[in-house]
């Protein structure tokens, strides 16, 4: 009633704000609509990604080729990458932060909307390039999402495609970022200070800034390729006086910085989730922005661990060795926070948070192979090899994927209106975090055993394994429909209407506005007693006065 | 919990079995959990670096974990458990800052003490130059002036397994070549490392070595060896179509042994792909050429030449079919995903697979290339 009442009200002064049909979409300016776009968009992308993973572990279950030729086998594994970093993460944080910033800030929208809806159409035209690479002349880019030259140099012209698609992507990474930090900046509730606002709202403004900083140097590296390839530059061919190492150190400059983008909003979420349902304020709120921040600067000084076997000078591998497994503490203060928020809590534990547990679980078995990696001698045993692999999607999946997952439950009351089904989305939950580790876990062992990645075939000790791991990738990806049909029969219905505040832990701004949140939300700033209340109850003020 | 963190220890059968859901028969023998036995110190003191992080972690995730799930089973709502809502803690905090900071120096002071020794590669006994191509590797031992070319022995029938009846594949599929890299035990062993054409890296786990090949420039690595034997390991840098099938085997011999091998190798480098002295015949051209095509053209090309997926058929193709000049032009200068083969093979196999292209699979041009027509087009 209070929606309808509330829409209502808006027709009569103001029709043109929710616009019927594709034109709500295509000229979509609302925050919430734009959102669901990026929501739906990376959940399309994610399944294509998916898809394509399951091609290159359907290759990898036995040795021998069965289904693919390698040069198709490298496009796949390519296209995983790529999809999967720029197309389905990277939107899916951006549509979480356009969807919950202005709700949990008090704002009534962000601060440019009609940037923001370039923004997000900018990501279809990226993702049709992409696809479309396959069907050119030599196929989609074959080099890894890395796209080292002189191999993407000499790639046909998938890899231009993917370029452009970059270039497209990046362009959105930035605008999408410049709104965030300027509705984090500028429109937050009277009474809510920087330090005390959402942790989420935190990481995703430390993640937008550093995406400022490293998509334009991303652009630049895909750029330089691009006129290598084309117009006759060097910049990464010896023969006129280039060096294809130079991209390397350009590419992880972005690269690196690009980890924490996928991994500090997810972050953000399980700083939400815990508290929420551990009944008490997130321990250690100010250590926690202090260890993002470290994070952030820390994130632009390793990027060469990413090169250890370039033959870097034994210097340059001992500081960036040192400088690598700084970044762990910041991440263990992180851990031992959440950790000692659920201590001595009242702890429930329905999907939202058991995603956030496994996050920090296997969060921290990724951060863990991360260390072992730091150390540069032992990275000559791992590098580019499936070590690598595992440590990195603990990293992405059990990490950025597990907190998108649980922010979706946490958030879809607030979004749907309707409550989705506990049990289904329990199930949800232990299926993914079962096969994930049937999946990823046995890829420790080949790493270790020397089975290097990006390949379509492989010796025969690695067999066992890679027949484990793509049972599981079977099992992991089909299971991810079950997702699909918890977040549609939650948006037809679920299991009955949602109150304003389904949790009884939560305290943050967005639980204050009806479920599901109306068009618009917050036109006038929330109240600031009412900031102040939300506040108190996240011991963020009030108790130690 | 526990199971994650058992990465470099033995795990016995059983739990792998286990592990293979109670599924035997998967040929579990050859199935390694950890590193390759190490045959160098060094990559002995990179297992044992590796076996002490490991300890350090698990005793960390234990703490860590064990205290989460402690509250996850006693501080539940519905064990009535009420919220104890504390917050922060300086004293806390600085500890867990601290304690990591401090565990981490006792990582870093060994691991530092190895990087030193591993980049180390002064005063070798012998300096071999490693090139990678796509998608072999050629070894020139610099000081004894001769070279070679190490290429994947394992048949294409045995890798495309696309229709039934797939043949057996040999024991070290995929890791066997035809001419390994020989060296002696004991002794100092300084790799030069390059490429010909995209960065490739040369790795050997058993020796804990690897090294990418940077086109353009030079990079090097040693290693020790001190066990006789045969060691096998991959290219591990995506470097095009045959990454996966361009392995590295190092064979390590008695300095006797490989001071016969030496010998052996110097003298045939002398002879050449066709008789001195006689005339070079069409009927030769084609029989040396039809073995440059199997090593080098066949895997993407096919046997047979009708090509597959992104790669031309030669079979009646433009090129093997038109002018001499065109067909040289594209095999010595490559066209996007077809390398260069400037480098990589001599005017005679060159000039001898391009005749043999030019004559089979049902091309009848007739004609023949001339090592010196191809010297001409360099």
């Amino acid at each position: 009633m209070t929606t309808l009442a509330h829409e209502a009200h808006h027709a009569g002064h103001d029709g043109h704000h929710a616009p019927a049909g594709w034109r709500r979409w295509v000229f979509a300016t609302n925050h919430k609509d734009i959102g669901t776009l990026y929501l739906w968009f990376s959940f399309a992308m994610f399944l294509t990604g998916g898809l394509m993973a399951l091609g290159i572990r359907a290759e990898l279950f036995k040795p021998g080729l069965q289904f693919w030729q390698p040069e198709f086998f490298n496009q796949l594994t390519t296209l995983h990458g790529v999809i999967m970093v720029f197309g389905a993460i990277m939107p899916a944080f951006t549509g979480l932060a356009n969807w919950q910033l202005p709700l949990m800030l008090g704002a009534p929208d962000m601060a440019f909307a009609r940037m923001n809806n370039w923004s997000f159409w900018l990501l279809p035209p990226a993702a049709l390039l992409l696809l479309i690479s396959f069907f050119v002349p030599g196929g989609a880019a074959a080099g890894g999402w890395t796209l080292y030259p002189p191999l993407s140099v000499k790639a046909g012209m998938g890899m231009d495609l993917a370029i452009f698609a970059i270039h497209l992507l990046g362009l959105s990474s930035i605008m999408g970022s410049i709104n965030i930090v300027t509705t984090i900046l500028n429109m937050r509730a009277p009474g809510m200070t920087l330090l005390k606002m959402p942790m989420f709202a935190w990481t995703t403004l430390i993640t937008a800034y550093l995406l400022i900083a490293v998509a334009p140097v991303l652009a630049g590296a895909v750029t330089m390729l691009l006129t290598d390839r084309h117009f006759g530059t060097h910049f990464f061919s010896a023969a006129g006086g280039g060096d294809p190492v130079l991209f390397q150190h350009i590419f992880w400059f972005f690269g690196h910085p690009e980890v924490y983008i996928m991994a500090l909003p997810a972050f953000g979420v399980v700083s939400q989730i815990i508290p929420t349902f551990s009944r008490k304020p997130l321990f250690g709120y100010v250590s926690m922005v202090y260890a993002t921040c470290s994070i952030a600067v820390l994130s632009f000084m390793v990027w060469a661990h990413h090169m250890f076997m370039v033959g870097l000078p034994l210097d340059a591998q001992l500081i960036f060795m040192f400088i690598t497994m700084l970044i762990s503490v910041p991440t263990g203060v992180k851990v031992f926070n959440w950790v000692a928020t659920m201590w001595q809590g009242s702890l429930t534990f329905e999907t939202p948070m058991l995603f956030a547990i496994g996050f920090v679980c296997l969060f921290t078995v990724g951060g863990f192979s991360g260390l072992v990696l730091s150390i540069a001698p032992i990275d000559t045993q791992m590098h580019d090899g499936y070590y690598v692999v595992a440590h990195f999607h603990y990293v992405l999946v059990a990490g950025a994927l597990f907190s998108l997952f649980g922010a979706t439950y946490y958030w879809l009351p607030k979004w749907t209106g309707y409550m989705y089904h506990e049990g289904r989305g329990k199930f949800h939950f232990w299926w993914s975090m079962i096969f994930f580790n049937v999946t990823f876990f046995p890829m420790h062992f080949l790493g270790l055993a020397g089975m290097p990645r990006r390949i379509p075939d492989y010796a025969l000790q690695f067999t066992d394994f890679n027949m484990i791991a793509s049972i599981g990738a079977f099992c992991f990806g089909f299971g991810q429909l079950l997702f699909l049909y918890n977040v549609i029969h939650t948006i037809k219905g679920g299991v009955g209407k949602a109150p304003a505040n389904p949790w009884e832990g939560a305290h943050t701004l967005e639980w204050e506005v009806p479920s599901p949140a109306p068009h618009h939300t917050w036109e006038t700033p929330p109240d600031e007693a009412l900031v102040r209340k939300g506040l108190r109850a996240q011991y963020l003020e009030g108790h130690d006065d | 919990m526990l199971k994650i963190c058992t990465g470099n220890v033995h795990v016995s059968r059983g739990l792998l079995a286990l592990m293979l859901f109670g599924a035997p028969g998967l040929g579990m023998a050859d199935t390694r959990m950890t590193f390759q036995p190490p045959v160098t110190e060094i990559a002995s003191r990179v297992s044992d670096l590796h076996s002490f992080l490991m300890g350090i972690i698990i005793v960390i995730f234990v703490a860590v974990f064990g205290m989460m799930f402690w509250a996850i089973f006693r501080h539940r709502k519905n064990l009535g458990h009420q919220a104890k809502p504390f917050h922060e803690s300086t004293t806390v905090e600085i500890i867990w800052t601290i304690i990591p900071a401090l565990i981490l120096i006792a990582m870093a002071w060994p691991a530092a003490k190895l990087v030193i020794s591993q980049r180390n590669s002064a005063q070798p006994d012998i300096t071999i130059k490693v090139t990678g191509y796509q998608w072999y590797w050629g070894y020139d031992y610099l000081d004894q002036s001769f070279g070679f070319k190490s290429k994947l022995l394992t048949p294409q029938d045995q890798i495309q397994n696309y229709g039934p009846n797939a043949p057996a594949k040999d024991a070290h599929y995929l890791l066997e070549v035809d001419e390994p890299l020989v060296v002696p035990v004991d002794k100092k062993v300084r790799l030069l490392v390059t490429s010909n054409d995209v960065i490739h890296s040369w790795g050997m786990p058993a020796f804990a070595v690897k090294q990418d090949a940077i086109p353009g420039f030079i990079r090097d690595t040693w290693f020790k060896a001190n066990k006789i034997g045969i060691y096998r390991g991959q290219c591990v840098e995506l470097c095009g179509r045959s990454h996966g099938f361009m392995p590295t085997v190092v064979k390590v011999v008695s300095q006797k042994d490989f001071d016969t091998w030496v010998a052996a190798k110097q003298l045939a480098a002398k002879a050449t792909l066709f008789e001195p002295g006689k005339p070079i015949t069409k009927e030769a051209l084609i029989e040396a050429g039809a073995k440059v095509y199997a090593n080098n053209c066949a895997a993407c090309h096919q046997p047979d030449g009708k090509g597959a997926g992104p790669f031309p058929a030669l079979a009646g193709s433009k090129i093997a079919t038109g002018p001499k000049a065109g067909h040289i032009h594209i095999v010595l200068n490559g066209k996007n995903a077809m390398p260069s083969w400037k480098a990589a093979l001599s005017d005679a196999e060159l000039a001898a697979v391009i005749t043999y292209e030019r004559n089979s699979f049902g091309n009848h041009t007739g004609d023949f290339v001339m090592p010196d027509e191809v010297k001409a087009a360099r």
